[in-house]
């Protein structure tokens, strides 16, 4: 990164942070019929969008994080291979990317499995995908640190697990800490159905949501919709999000409620009235919220 | 470092931890140096070397030689020492905080603001920071209310009411800027309880003050209505930009809040800024209880209606109020028509991670780096960058002690002031599962809830088992305490 003369970085240069799910029970087992897209087929198509990707611009840079049912880890990244192979010929570097890719993949889908020995999970489990998350979150970190000039950071998850409810409060960790500094989470989502926690990450963060409706022709997806710089997609007609819910539900009876009651100690959410917060074991007086706004001050209108 | 020269300008300011107030203002010089510096309107010969204190950047290292101070490790340290007393007063009540605050913040514009030796003034510096530290405030408690009141010519004015957008405060703050005449703490003390008086008990009351003055100009007996503010449970907080003042300090010892004094710019706004996360809730500052909220949803694209916060006709976007079909541009809000408080379920998601703060990370001993036998990792686990600096004597690295990864600096402090997740805990399922089973059993044996209700509601709301995982450990400490 450093090698690189600086007022070379216009805003047109990006750094993709690929999250790659390596999920095995996605790609194998019962689920073969769902997906109708291979392991080896996706993994041509990726290639493929990652090879463009740096052809689009010299300077783009392309990491990849693969999100494992057991472990999460980095298993490429274009500008360290750079400087590694700095002598290698041009035509050289594409089968480079796609070796070194493919080996460390290899090598962390065996370890990842190996991890999961000892306890058998049965069906289809998620990946972890607030790991990845949060591992893309500090490089991305590490680049605005080096300097006032570096590529425009994004996120890419190419998901395809099912979410994992006991990453909730993480994933959306990682969701604000990425609104904070500006960086958008783009979700590919090619599984059997719609990952409400990527539909929030998307909407949230600006980034784009999509669900490919035929998995097939996911290169022209990838490379139409998700390889356009920051810069770009303002002249774009990018897929807008359509109906992200944010309503909640109770924690009582799981319904979806469009009013409700919050506990004030722990903001829990209840449909209705309790004398004790099952959750945090508070004792309630009466319900407030109706008068807050009586016994208040009547706001006067902004101007 | 502190012994030498010219100090008598500033010996009145440091109160009675100077020490430790000075080590701050080193790690901070190099950012300043970095903006170029605030005294912009100057030339570098104007500048009187005591306003400048260049001398504080220097070390005399062991063989007398005078070295720049390595401000990055300071700051650094200064961090560390910030997060082990925050997470030390927090392990005991974790889930009591207030989550939900009603803040005035007073800013003295006295006579005093005008004063020079912050620059350009004092009360620029201050609106300069109080913008930064709404915005902030905000996005820590996206529940929360501010209101701003300022003091001039012996009077508190009151600038905005409580609400709930950032926007609105700041522009407020921005077209005021004009100081004259006392400052009166009694005057903007009864102003601010009388509003705060009203407020749903549930809340939490705080006055945040930003005083420039060295003095109090009342009509009345100031210690009777720092009683009132006593009775009435509201946390008063000063800041002071001049001396230690003995008023200030027993206002905020009164009323439990806290009395710092800025020493320059950058201290200023780390003072400011450690007012943003919520405090501890002490249980009888503020009674628990149910609120009535509404979940709107998105308006339909296309749909032409006119909002209530601005009044014009908008096409598409906008939420609309469950209760009374109004429409409101941004959440969270109150309702403009019925009053209801209007939130989406990630602003609630926003403040979980004050309930579940991860553990600080644990400084890597030197005896260990130096140990050959020890493999370390060559790499931080986050951000990979190396953590082996042939050349570079401080290769500090933190370890976090529930996964063991090795993390940089950077990482270490993004990790605990931003990201709020341990990407080492995140990445390992397993680390996951004993700590679930473990409450699981504890929880079981306590039989206080049904555990499989509570579950199947959490994981209802959220699908969340962690938090589930995480209440139980509440739960747990709660019983305890309480039992
Ligand atoms: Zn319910
Ligand atoms: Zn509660
Ligand atoms: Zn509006
Ligand atoms: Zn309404
Ligand atoms: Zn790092
Ligand atoms: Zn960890």
């Amino acid at each position: 990164m450093a090698s690189i003369p600086s007022k070379l970085y216009s805003d047109d240069v990006s750094l993709l942070m690929l999250l790659l799910d390596t999920n095995p029970f996605l790609w194998t087992g019962a689920n073969t019929t769902t997906t109708s897209l291979p392991f080896p087929g996706f993994l041509t198509h990726v290639l493929s969008f990652l090879n463009s990707i740096l052809l689009l611009n010299q300077l783009n840079q392309v990491v990849v994080i693969a999100t494992g049912v057991n472990s999460c880890d980095y298993i490429y990244d274009s500008s360290s291979s750079l400087q590694k192979t700095a002598d290698s010929s041009e035509n050289g570097r594409m089968p480079i990317l796609c070796s070194r890719l493919l080996s460390k993949l290899e090598e962390f889908v065996i370890e990842d499995e190996r991890l999961s020995k000892d306890d058998s999970p049965e069906g289809i489990v998620s990946s972890l995908l607030s790991g990845s998350l949060s591992l893309a979150l500090c490089y991305i970190q590490r680049v605005f640190r080096s300097g006032p000039l570096h590529p425009q950071p994004r996120i890419l998850c190419l998901q395809g697990s099912p979410d994992g409810p006991e990453q909730y409060v993480a994933i959306m960790n990682a969701i604000f800490s990425a609104q904070r500094s500006m960086v958008p989470i783009d979700s590919c989502v090619i599984g059997a159905q719609h990952s409400a926690f990527l539909q929030q990450a998307s909407y949230i963060t600006g980034g784009v949501y999509l669900k490919p409706q035929l998995p097939d022709g996911l290169f022209q997806y990838l490379s139409t919709v998700f390889a356009t710089d920051l810069l770009s997609r303002n002249f774009l007609r990018l897929p807008k999000p359509v109906g992200v819910d944010f309503r909640a539900s109770c924690f009582c009876h799981k319904k979806t409620i469009d009013m409700g009651y919050i506990c004030s100690v722990c903001l829990s959410i209840f449909c209705k009235h309790h004398k004790k917060c099952s959750t945090c074991g508070s004792v309630f007086g009466q319900a407030l919220g109706d008068t807050s706004s009586t016994d208040r001050k009547r706001k006067t209108p902004e101007t | 470092m502190s012994g030498i020269g010219i100090e008598r300008r500033f010996e009145p300011r440091k109160t009675n931890n100077g020490d430790e107030r000075r080590l701050a203002v080193d790690g901070e010089e190099e950012e300043e140096d970095d903006d170029g510096g605030n005294g912009k309107g100057l030339e570098a010969w104007e500048r009187a070397y005591a306003d400048e204190r260049s001398w504080e950047s220097l070390q005399e290292d062991e063989s007398g030689l005078l070295r720049p101070i390595d401000s990055k490790t300071l700051h650094h340290a200064q961090y560390r020492r910030r997060l082990r007393s925050l997470y030390s007063s927090s392990t005991t009540s974790r889930i009591q905080k207030g989550l939900i605050r009603y803040l005035y913040i007073v800013i003295d514009l006295s006579r005093a603001a005008a004063d020079m030796d912050f620059r350009p003034s004092r009360m620029v510096v201050v609106a300069k920071h109080a913008e930064v530290f709404i915005r902030e405030f905000f996005d820590q408690n996206p529940l929360s209310h501010i209101g701003l009141v300022t003091i001039k010519d012996g009077v508190a004015q009151c600038l905005t009411d409580l609400g709930g957008s950032p926007e609105y405060h700041v522009k407020a703050l921005m077209g005021k800027l004009e100081c004259s005449g006392d400052s009166s703490l009694q005057n903007a003390l009864d102003l601010v309880h009388g509003y705060l008086n009203q407020i749903p008990s549930y809340g939490h009351r705080e006055v945040l003050i930003l005083y420039s003055a060295l003095s109090t100009c009342d009509p009345g007996d100031v210690m009777e209505t720092i009683q009132k503010c006593k009775k009435s449970k509201i946390r008063c907080s000063v800041v002071g930009l001049s001396a230690e003042i003995y008023i200030c300090k027993h206002l905020c010892e009164e009323t439990g809040g806290s009395y710092t004094v800025a020493l320059d710019e950058s201290h200023f706004k780390e003072l400011l800024l450690e007012h943003a996360p919520p405090p501890p809730a002490i249980a009888e500052f503020a009674v628990a209880n149910l609120i009535k909220m509404g979940f709107p949803q998105r308006a339909a694209e296309g749909v032409v209606s006119i909002c209530v916060c601005h009044k014009e006709a908008k096409v598409g976007g906008g939420y609309t109020c469950p209760r009374c079909k109004a429409r409101v541009c941004e959440l969270p809000t109150e309702c403009g028509i019925c009053g209801l408080t209007l939130v989406s379920s990630p602003h609630l998601a926003r403040s979980y991670h004050h309930l579940f703060p991860i553990t600080p990370f644990d400084e890597v001993p030197s005896s260990l780096l130096n140990n050959p036998q020890h493999r370390l990792p060559r790499f931080c686990f986050g951000c990979r960058q190396s953590l082996l600096h042939p050349g570079n004597k401080s290769s500090f690295r933190a370890a976090c002690p529930k996964c063991n990864q090795h993390f940089c600096i950077d990482c270490d402090i993004y990790i605990h002031e931003s990201l709020h997740n341990c990407p080492g805990c995140e990445s390992l399922r397993h680390s996951k599962t004993p700590r679930f089973e473990s409450h699981g059993t504890i929880f079981a044996a306590l039989e206080v809830l049904n555990m499989q209700d509570l579950k199947r509601g959490v994981v209802s709301h959220m699908g969340c088992w962690a938090l589930a995982c995480t209440v139980f450990d509440s739960v747990l400490k709660f019983k305890i305490l309480t039992d």
